[in-house]
């Protein structure tokens, strides 16, 4: 027995990859294909699940109502699409400022000397590293009515005695969007920065001798170069913020329902886990379709390992 | 010309993001220390040492003088209990986790067996499914089966099986083996076969030659798959959030579940400690970087 093991290559590697196989088929695969067939279900009037199949959760989703204010058999209720629509569009601005903010410092990185590069690099990750929870915290602590910012315009105003009042700032998109983007930039620094990295400082003398101004360059050389490190960043933003729960619930209160909201309460506190399951599956879908069709036309990047 | 010219523009937005992304940092370890309770302006460091006096929100004597929120919160046993949590099962993933993975990383770079594609896809279902999803399905996998196995097997009242450490761990290590095995596939790929081979034509059997070759050129990649899974399960809020249950809160669902009632600058006298972990972690990985380099 074992001295066939020793010859069967085929195997020795089943074996070395079944405990990792077998763990993600059990915790991974099964869960979803779980949270699929409960979607096709009812809820039960204790919170449980009665299975069937029918789509009525989906339905519910995209907007078909049996509850309708004028008494018809149906109607078109907006409150559900609207925040998948609002969590998508959210995860887009998300992604798009933390781009802009995070190319400039990655390039900065990537152009600094060596000696210094790592200390540059390890600044990033101290705040990447310091707990989620706690760095929402520090964005209560600066937005709310009575937070930092407010104190120290109000101190402000005051040395130069002008009357002010408050802002309201936390409870509102625009909260729940600078805590997204600081939550999230260190995931589009680091893949950017393995990408600009990697460009040959030749390949610079090359357009600059070939007449490039340094725009130039940077559009025809630079920015093309860097995209596998856009690409990965933009998958481990978008697809985190599609379903963040606490930096909306934290920040933006009753005021900003997103997605990840929805499915937490359906099964917290509304105990419809087959609601909660369909929205969870559209959720999944709607990363899965953005991603494919983003990853097909840029290409899917080694860099997201790099990050 | 000079490779390490950067546009004037540059050096500005990179100044501004650097104040974006430590300006929190700074208020929340700031406020760690401050002698309002309010904890609306910084109105200065407790001044002196003594028994606890107050005047209005302000705290002018404490035991332990400006680190009054530091002692308050050690005295706190939820905070205790959760830390001790967090580190359990923070090791006990990561061990784990750093071993299968690794397996599952040489199979994949090594060897051609029929489930091989299922195993590598399997690999990418975490980075392309958002966190909640993966959280309410493991949350449903659990829920039915406890419901068929308690009721299978008669179990009633404490001995039920219900979620707990146990659940939270098997989550955690599910989401961090894929990460430590792609980190480790990577550092194979670049990997020459040959020293393996010369091992082998040597006279050393399969056992020596991955103890004595392998292992030691992967380490690197092990390790910082290891430090990955670490920092993925400490971190971990979603997750756990969906598979915890009564006595294994963690750190951060504790802060959560704290925030959501009050601010207390408690819980600034925590983060400073966590910055303060992760500070060192960063500049002994530094140096560990250079020394290598």
């Amino acid at each position: 027995m074992l001295q066939r093991l020793r010859e069967n290559k085929a195997w020795q590697g089943t074996l070395l990859a079944l405990p990792t196989t077998l763990w993600l088929f059990v915790l991974l695969v099964i869960p979803l294909f779980l949270t699929l067939v409960v979607s096709f279900g009812r809820r039960s009037p204790d919170g449980g699940v009665i299975y069937g199949f029918s789509f009525h959760n989906y339905l519910r989703l995209l907007g078909y109502s049996t509850d309708c204010p004028g008494g018809q058999a149906a109607c078109f209720d907006p409150l559900y699409a609207g925040i998948l629509w609002r969590s998508l569009t959210l995860a887009f601005w998300t992604t798009v400022i933390v781009i802009l903010l995070a190319y400039p410092l990655a390039y900065f990185i990537a152009r600094s000397h060596p000696r210094r590069r790592n200390t540059f690099l390890m600044l990033v990750l101290v705040p990447l590293w310091t707990n989620f929870v706690i760095r929402v915290y520090a964005w209560m602590m600066l937005l709310r009515e009575q937070g930092v910012i407010n104190g120290v315009l109000g101190w402000i105003a005051a040395q130069f005695g002008i009357p002010f009042q408050p802002l309201q700032m936390l409870y509102t998109p625009g909260a729940v969007l600078v805590g997204m983007v600081y939550e999230f930039l260190p995931f589009m620094i680091l893949p950017i920065f393995t990408s600009l990295e990697k460009i040959e400082l030749p390949l610079y003398e090359a357009a600059a001798d070939l007449g490039a101004n340094p725009f130039r360059t940077f559009l025809r050389v630079t920015l093309p170069l860097s995209m596998p490190g856009v690409v990965a960043g933009t998958i481990l933003v978008f697809i985190p913020v599609m379903g963040t729960f606490i930096v909306s619930d934290l920040l933006g209160g009753k005021q900003v329902i997103l997605v990840g909201n929805l499915i937490q309460n359906q099964f917290l506190s509304a105990r419809d886990p087959t609601f909660g399951s369909a929205a969870s599956l559209i959720l999944m879908i709607m990363t899965l379709i953005v991603t494919y069709f983003y990853t097909r036309k840029f290409g899917f990047g080694e860099e997201i390992i790099a990050a | 010309m000079n490779p390490y010219r950067r546009h004037p523009f540059i050096r500005v937005a990179t100044v501004l993001v650097y104040l974006f992304l430590y300006t929190p940092i700074v208020v929340l370890v700031l406020y760690a220390f401050n002698a309002s309770r309010t904890n609306i302006l910084f109105e200065g460091f407790i001044p002196s040492f003594g028994p606890l006096q107050t005047s209005g929100s302000l705290v002018t004597q404490s035991p332990c003088g400006p680190f009054h929120w530091f002692c308050e919160l050690s005295r706190n046993r939820e905070v205790g209990a959760a830390a001790r949590n967090t580190l359990t099962i923070a090791f006990i993933s990561t061990l784990t986790s750093t071993v299968i993975g690794t397996m599952a990383a040489l199979a994949l770079q090594r060897y051609n067996f029929r489930m091989k594609p299922f195993s590598q896809i399997f690999l990418y279902i975490p980075i392309v499914i958002p966190e909640i999803v993966m959280g309410i399905g493991i949350l449903t996998l659990f829920s039915q089966l406890f419901g068929v196995l308690n009721s299978a097997l008669g179990l009633a009242g404490d001995s039920r099986l219900s979620l707990g450490l146990g659940t939270v761990i098997v989550s955690h290590i599910a989401f961090s083996v894929p990460f430590v095995t792609l980190v480790v596939q990577a550092r194979l790929q670049g990997f020459d076969k040959s020293y393996e081979e010369a091992a082998m034509d040597l006279g050393a059997n399969e056992l020596v030659t991955f103890w004595r070759v392998t292992f030691p050129m992967i380490l690197p990649g092990v390790l910082s798959g290891a430090l990955l899974a670490f920092t993925l399960s400490l971190d971990d809020f979603v997750i756990t959030f969906f598979t915890t249950g009564p006595g294994a809160t963690t750190l951060p669902i504790y802060v959560y579940g704290l925030l959501r009632r009050i601010i207390t600058p408690q819980v600034n006298a925590l983060s400073t400690i966590w910055i303060a972990i992760v500070l060192t972690a960063v500049i002994l990985l530094q140096r560990l970087q250079n020394r290598e380099a």
